[in-house]
């Protein structure tokens, strides 16, 4: 696994110089969704009991830490065809596998950095929860997987415009649908059955779960290491084709 | 079966790319001595970027056989690309880092220890006279810096054989010949250096042998002198309404006497030595 470190340690290195203006970026989206719907429209709303803002920052948790593990891709596709970095890689005696793992981990690592801002600002409005494993297994699976489509996605697709599709018609519809805003219990059931595939679902019920301190689901876990392990195996195989 | 200690460094043989219906390298074949400055001298979409691009694993070949010493390249890519370093056609630097951190993740990119990364980084820094500018952003460098910068970047794991991909496109005169002289003095140090280039200048000032490339094939390879020395010493151009006709001669006094006899009337006249791109004009029929 030797390279592993190298490409990884780069990614932090970037993260590293533009720490201030990533974890000011990150504090954007989070804070809008809080105020619009957890104190603006969601004040006197209930769910299963709770007040709407308990059910809402942990699917905010789990839309922000797919969308960053996801972002990767802009980067990826930056550096192989604008600055040409990935062929750095490509020449260096390092495997295909080294390479999407340190990528992945820097999608992991920007998200548990947006997971971290959205837990300041909420404590700030003096809301707590339980950060026991379950939670932060949840973020770490969930950004993950999405890094690991961030990779297959930049890899396999060959423009900034078509990389900005995916996130348009792809990724923003699943952070809004995937039991992050509403209980996809709520939903028609044909409808629940295409929301309840989404593995963000999954990772919103793990998360939400976990932050109540109502323990592990486990049936959640497992779907998402299942998808994890598929996950890498897809940007493994879309690294290996991207040679021409 | 290869013999251990063999006097070539690159050997390459019937090297094929093809790119749907485009073939891109028809064949390519030549082998590069051990400490031997090897030039790839063609225009625009000859194939030597392709070459280059295959060696160093960064495109698939179609066919034919490539080997670094005695190790065969499409069959040991990881052992391949220790030997190799590559600096790219375009400056494929993280901008955004700086110096030493560009060479830090270079250096274990290629398992180097972390001690060794920072006394190779040092020497090269100061090889290329850019030690004080090493905590700077790579983005605050001009263009020859960064070149610089490029070239000892991929020294840092110390590679028997490095990779020129146009090292000195698009450069200022006066840097490309400051980066001539960086490259003779890697080469000095016993580095094997397969470079490509359109700028013919660069070829025969750097090169021990040029292989002319045109159109996925290699023309021609020999030292620069003798390629020149095949069709004399003087050549007479003749800049006519219709274009330009050079005529070669084997000394100047026979030059002389045929421009004496010739008729000047709408025509431009000028004696010269024979230079590389006479003999690149030669033997491919057409320019760099």
């Amino acid at each position: 696994m030797r390279g592993f470190w190298a490409v990884y340690l780069r990614e932090l290195l970037i993260i590293w110089h533009r720490l201030p203006r990533m974890l000011l970026s990150f504090s954007v989206s989070p804070t809008l969704y809080l105020v619009a719907f957890g104190f603006g429209l969601g004040k006197d709303l209930s769910v299963g009991g709770r007040p709407y803002l308990e059910f809402l920052i942990p699917g905010l948790v789990a839309a922000s830490s797919m969308m960053q593990g996801f972002g990767i891709n802009v980067e990826i596709n930056v550096a192989r065809f604008y600055l040409k970095v990935f062929e750095e890689f490509q020449a260096a005696p390092i495997s295909n596998l080294a390479y999407v793992l340190g990528e992945i981990f820097s999608g992991v690592t920007r998200a548990f950095l947006s997971t971290g801002v959205i837990l300041l600002i909420t404590s700030l409005a003096g809301v707590s929860f339980c950060f026991g494993p379950g939670f932060w297994s949840g973020v770490f699976l969930n950004a993950f997987i999405f890094a690991a489509l961030g990779v297959t996605s930049a890899m396999v697709i060959k423009s900034h415009a078509d990389q900005a599709l995916v996130t348009n018609f792809v990724i923003t519809p699943m952070a809004f649908l995937g039991g992050t805003f509403f209980p996809v219990e709520n939903m028609p059931a044909p409808v629940q059955i295409v929301l309840k595939a989404l593995p963000l679902t999954h990772a919103s019920r793990l998360i939400r779960q976990a932050s109540y301190g109502e323990g592990l689901n486990t049936m959640d876990l497992f779907i998402l290491i299942g998808l994890g392990i598929l996950t890498l195996f897809l940007a493994y195989w879309s690294v290996d084709k991207a040679r021409d | 079966m290869l013999e251990r200690g063999t006097m070539w460094a690159i050997r390459v043989e019937e090297l094929r790319k093809r790119y749907g219906q485009v073939e891109a390298l028809k064949g390519v074949t030549f082998t590069v001595a051990r400490g031997e400055l090897f030039a790839l001298l063609g225009p625009n979409g000859a194939g030597k970027t392709t070459t280059i691009r295959i060696l160093c694993g960064l495109t698939r070949p179609s066919g034919g056989r490539a080997f670094f010493f005695d190790c065969e390249v499409f069959r040991e890519p990881l052992k391949a690309k220790k030997m190799a370093g590559l600096v790219p056609q375009t400056i494929n630097l993280d901008l955004e880092l700086t110096l030493w951190e560009n060479l830090l993740i270079h250096g274990l990119l290629f398992n180097m220890p972390k001690e060794e990364i920072r006394l190779r980084a040092e020497e090269l820094l100061s090889f290329a006279g850019l030690l004080e500018r090493k905590g700077d952003k790579v983005r605050t460098l001009s263009g020859g810096m960064r070149r610089r910068l490029l070239i000892i970047r991929a020294l840092m794991h110390q590679p028997r054989i490095l990779f020129l991909d146009e090292p000195t496109v698009g450069l200022d005169p006066h840097i490309r010949r400051r980066l001539w002289g960086l490259i003779k003095r890697i080469q000095q140090q016993g580095t094997t250096i397969l470079l490509t280039t359109h700028y013919i200048e660069e070829a025969e000032f750097l090169a021990n042998r040029v292989a002319f490339i045109d159109q996925g094939r290699i023309i021609v390879i020999d030292t620069p002198q003798a390629l020149t020395r095949s069709l004399g010493q003087f050549a007479v151009d003749l800049v006519r309404e219709d274009g330009l006709e050079t005529h070669y001669f084997s000394s100047r006094k026979e030059a002389e006497k045929f421009m004496m006899g010739l008729d000047k009337k709408g025509e431009t006249v000028t004696l010269r030595r024979i230079n590389l791109e006479d003999a690149f004009v030669h033997f491919t029929g057409k320019r760099v």
